[in-house]
């Protein structure tokens, strides 16, 4: 009866692991098949090629986000870093229309990289909550925004055609802006499986102090994970510019919040150490099909908004339940011992 | 002194002192190698302190530690644990997200080529590992759903990994089924016949005996014996354990007892306490011992409603109460001083007035506007009652001596009328001055008709002051004495769960 109770414990967490994917991937069938049936320019290529550019951006962004939430740390800056690094490099176009692409994209990766490490010493060295540090950076990020613009905007006309081809080129019938995303995530997903750098991310989201104690680098780490989603929201600004061409200071305003919606859909634990990419792939997807159906059917805003926290809500609420019902067993499993020990006691 | 007797550890003088109050005096012993070594004593003996100076968390006043003969400085928990020295927590310190491999192997991952992790060997290290102890789970469990005996076992893992020389083991078998205690002993005495030494730490003296080679007993913070365990029955163990006389220090006064005002029965939280039943009387001082972990904060809690009950009764002044919240309990006239609340419960730039008055402010603030006067008056009856020394109520709290701080905090509860007070640790790392002090206020509570029930881990305190003592036992009440009938030994007996005739 023990074991039972024991086993019962473990398979629901061996199942929780698992839930969380299946129970997107069912989501995701549900949600094409509804608007497949509403709307009959759903299932069309270039519908599915849209949802593809926009799930792009945000996923490459996520992906960093992860990182850092993994750390039980959350970065809001990533839409003022995005906007920001859009602008640069769409400035950068307009006064040296020959540079090469990818080496003005490097470009927003550094600038994105500098302030993804100015949130990470935030946060690890001057020991500021990541959420205060970076709302405090939000606002500075697109304050220098909003400087360096000075209230102009640069419009597609005086972008290169070398830039403007990115968002608009398919190659294989798979737009270029997510063949990025596809090796940014892989990647992603590489780094978490295999870099012991990344694998301590888990471990001091999972139980900082315990990490401390096994003798982790939180510090450096901490920083770190900041750092590759500080570079990661830079790329992200670089692609945001070639999809949205005509760029200002209000460029992927609130951006931050769809980053982490499908982080959070996705099963990445805001209280850190546990999420994978493979969920954060396809929480990007739910929320940006049911974003892509609903302005086709021309259902209001307000429903769009109002759905995107309703899968929040569900969400969180499928992982307390699951806790929950590992607790009790836990629980159960303790008052067995312990009846057993006085059973032993009183004979 | 030859090599094969020279201890692996040595402890001289070594004196440790928070606040005044000595946590270690002049503690000097030696662990021999391969052997499992027992450190015993009551709540409070200065078995943590000792193993937070051992584990490099914390530094002793005065002392030396030697370590194969030379003297040894362990400046932080990384020293130790390049000296071999590694302790295994009571709450075990595991990463609930991480398979069992990863939590073996947690900052250490072994590495194959481009630095990338080597996922083989980690499994096969791990699995060999646990192999080895006996485990019935595999390297790629998640932790998360592991019990917690099953966390203690990795924890014994994740120690072995980082060859080990000194494991320390505090209460491992608090939260363990006598079969799995059993394995954990054979695991125990496999490590010391390879040579590991454990420092085994537990409240169960049937288990000190079981396993241990050498057992040493501390008691306020003094060093009181080493010897080797065969030559330790257990009541001598209990005798050196407690072994001081009750003085003057805790003045009860008698008090005129009347009717039952409380009554539980068969209270149950499952997996935490079952089946706990007792009765309070009017002006009675009622004691409730146990060592930490037994229940006692757990059922006090529940019926104060923070925590919820499965099942059992509570029964104020005859009616049925359902404790549901503390707003709940406090309208039926009870009251709960968590421990942390008298020393943290005061907002210190405040004064005395506004301190007591925080708790009923409602009562003094009709149509919203409070009335000064009211909260004035209020203070100053509780200034008198518990005869708080001050300038004026209006003195700022943070000017306040300790004993008087925590009269205020008194007030505080006192000020919404409780008629049954819990009381949960009143002493707890205050001077002997400002104890005495607490005493003789608790004392006058009850003359004046009070019912207290006294949560303490300090012996003298609940044979000194109750009426009436409780014991419980990993979540069961053992034992209920009379005040005449209450000796240090046999409320240790009861704790610890030896019977009298051994």
């Amino acid at each position: 009866m023990i074991g039972g109770g024991r086993m019962s414990a473990r398979n629901i967490s061996a199942a929780a692991f698992r839930m969380r994917e299946i129970g997107l991937v069912i989501g995701l069938a549900v949600t094409i098949a509804f608007f497949a049936a509403r709307a009959s320019n759903f299932l069309t290529v270039g519908n599915w090629q849209g949802i593809a550019q926009n799930v792009a951006i945000v996923l490459v962004v996520a992906v960093g986000e992860t990182m850092v939430i993994l750390t039980r740390n959350i970065d809001l800056s990533v839409g003022s870093i995005v906007g920001l690094s859009a602008y640069l490099s769409a400035a950068t176009f307009v006064h040296h229309s020959n540079f090469p692409l990818p080496v003005v994209a490097l470009v927003a990766i550094a600038v994105g990289l500098g302030l993804g490490i100015v949130n990470g010493l935030l946060v690890a060295v001057a020991r500021i909550p990541a959420i205060i540090a970076t709302l405090a950076t939000l606002g500075i990020y697109r304050g220098i925004d909003v400087r360096i613009t000075g209230g102009k905007n640069i419009t597609a006309y005086q972008l290169p055609d070398s830039f403007l081809n990115l968002a608009s080129s398919k190659p294989l019938g798979v737009p270029a802006l997510a063949w990025i995303a596809i090796a940014i995530t892989v990647l992603g997903a590489l780094v978490l499986r295999w870099a012991p750098w990344a694998r301590d991310f888990y471990a001091i989201g999972s139980n900082p102090d315990a990490a401390r104690f096994a003798g982790i680098p939180a510090v450096r780490r901490v920083i770190t994970a900041f750092a590759v989603c500080g570079a990661l929201a830079g790329l992200g600004g670089f692609m945001f510019a070639a999809r949205f061409p005509t760029v200002d200071a209000v460029a992927a305003k609130n951006f931050e919040l769809d980053v982490i919606t499908a982080a959070v859909i996705g099963g990445v634990n805001v209280f850190g150490g546990a999420g994978t990419i493979l969920g954060v792939v396809l929480g990007a997807l739910l929320v940006e099909t049911i974003q892509s159906g609903f302005t086709l059917l021309r259902i209001s805003e307000f429903w769009r908004l109002f759905f995107n926290g309703f899968a929040i809500v569900v969400a969180v609420t499928i992982d307390a339940l699951v806790t929950r019902r590992l607790q009790t067993a836990l629980r159960r499993r303790r008052a067995e011992i312990l009846a057993a020990r006085h059973l032993e006691a009183g004979s | 002194m030859s090599a094969e007797t020279a201890p692996l550890l040595e402890l001289r003088g070594i004196t440790k002192t928070y606040g005044g109050v000595h946590a270690l005096s002049d503690v000097s012993f030696g662990i021999q190698p391969r052997t499992v070594h027992a450190l015993v004593g009551e709540n409070g003996a200065g078995k943590s302190t000792l193993v937070k100076i051992l584990t490099g968390v914390i530094q002793p006043d005065e002392g030396t530690l030697l370590i194969d003969g030379e003297v040894r400085r362990i400046a932080d928990p990384q020293t130790a644990h390049k000296l071999g020295i590694v302790a295994m927590y009571q709450e075990p310190t595991v990463f609930q997200d991480l398979s069992v491999a990863e939590n073996v192997f947690a900052g250490r991952h072994p590495r194959s080529g481009l630095r990338t992790v080597a996922w083989r060997q980690l499994r096969s290290d791990a699995s060999r590992i646990l192999d080895e102890l006996g485990v019935d789970f595999g390297p790629d469990t998640p932790v998360r759903g592991l019990g917690v005996a099953d966390r203690q076992l990795l924890e014994i893992a994740k120690a072995l990994t980082s060859s080990a020389r000194l494991l320390i083991m505090d209460e491992p078998t608090a939260a363990l089924s006598p079969h799995e205690s059993d394995n954990l002993f054979a695991t125990v005495r496999r490590l010391r016949d390879r040579g590991v030494v454990i420092v085994f730490i537990s409240h169960r003296l049937e288990e000190v005996t079981a396993i241990a080679d050498t057992v040493t007993v501390l008691r306020d913070g003094g060093h009181v014996a080493t010897r080797p365990a065969g030559e330790l029955p257990h009541d001598e163990i209990i005798r050196l354990m407690v072994g001081r006389s009750l003085d003057a220090l805790f003045p009860k006064e008698p008090a005129e007892i009347g009717d039952v005002v409380f009554k539980a029965e068969g209270l149950t939280r499952r997996g935490v306490f079952s089946d706990v039943s007792f009765e309070l009387r009017r002006g009675e001082i009622v004691g409730l011992a146990g060592f930490v972990g037994s229940g006692r904060t757990e059922v006090a809690q529940a019926i104060f409603g923070i925590d919820s009950l499965d099942s059992g009764t509570v029964a104020i002044e005859g009616r049925r109460f359902r404790p549901r919240s503390p707003r709940a309990a406090l309208r039926r006239g009870l009251a709960y001083l968590p421990e942390d609340r008298l020393n943290q419960g005061l907002v210190q730039p405040m004064s005395i007035a506004q301190n007591t008055s925080m708790a009923v402010l409602p009562a003094l603030t009709p149509g919203g506007v409070l009335r000064p006067r009211r909260e004035r008056a209020l203070a100053r009856r509780f200034m008198e009652q518990l005869r708080i020394r001050a300038t004026s109520i209006a003195q700022v709290v943070r000017s306040l001596s300790g004993g008087n701080q925590q009269k205020v905090v008194l007030s505080k509860w006192l000020a919404a009328n409780p008629r049954i007070l819990i009381l949960d640790e009143p002493t707890h790392g205050v001077d002997v001055g400002t104890k005495a002090e607490v005493h003789r206020t608790i004392s006058g509570l009850a003359a004046q008709g009070l019912t207290i029930l006294l949560i303490s881990s300090e012996l003298l305190e609940i044979l000194g002051m109750s009426d009436r003592i409780l014991v419980m036992r990993e979540g069961r009440l053992v034992a209920e004495l009379s005040r005449e009938e209450a000796t240090q030994e046999r409320v240790i007996q009861a704790a610890a769960g030896v019977s009298e005739a051994a």
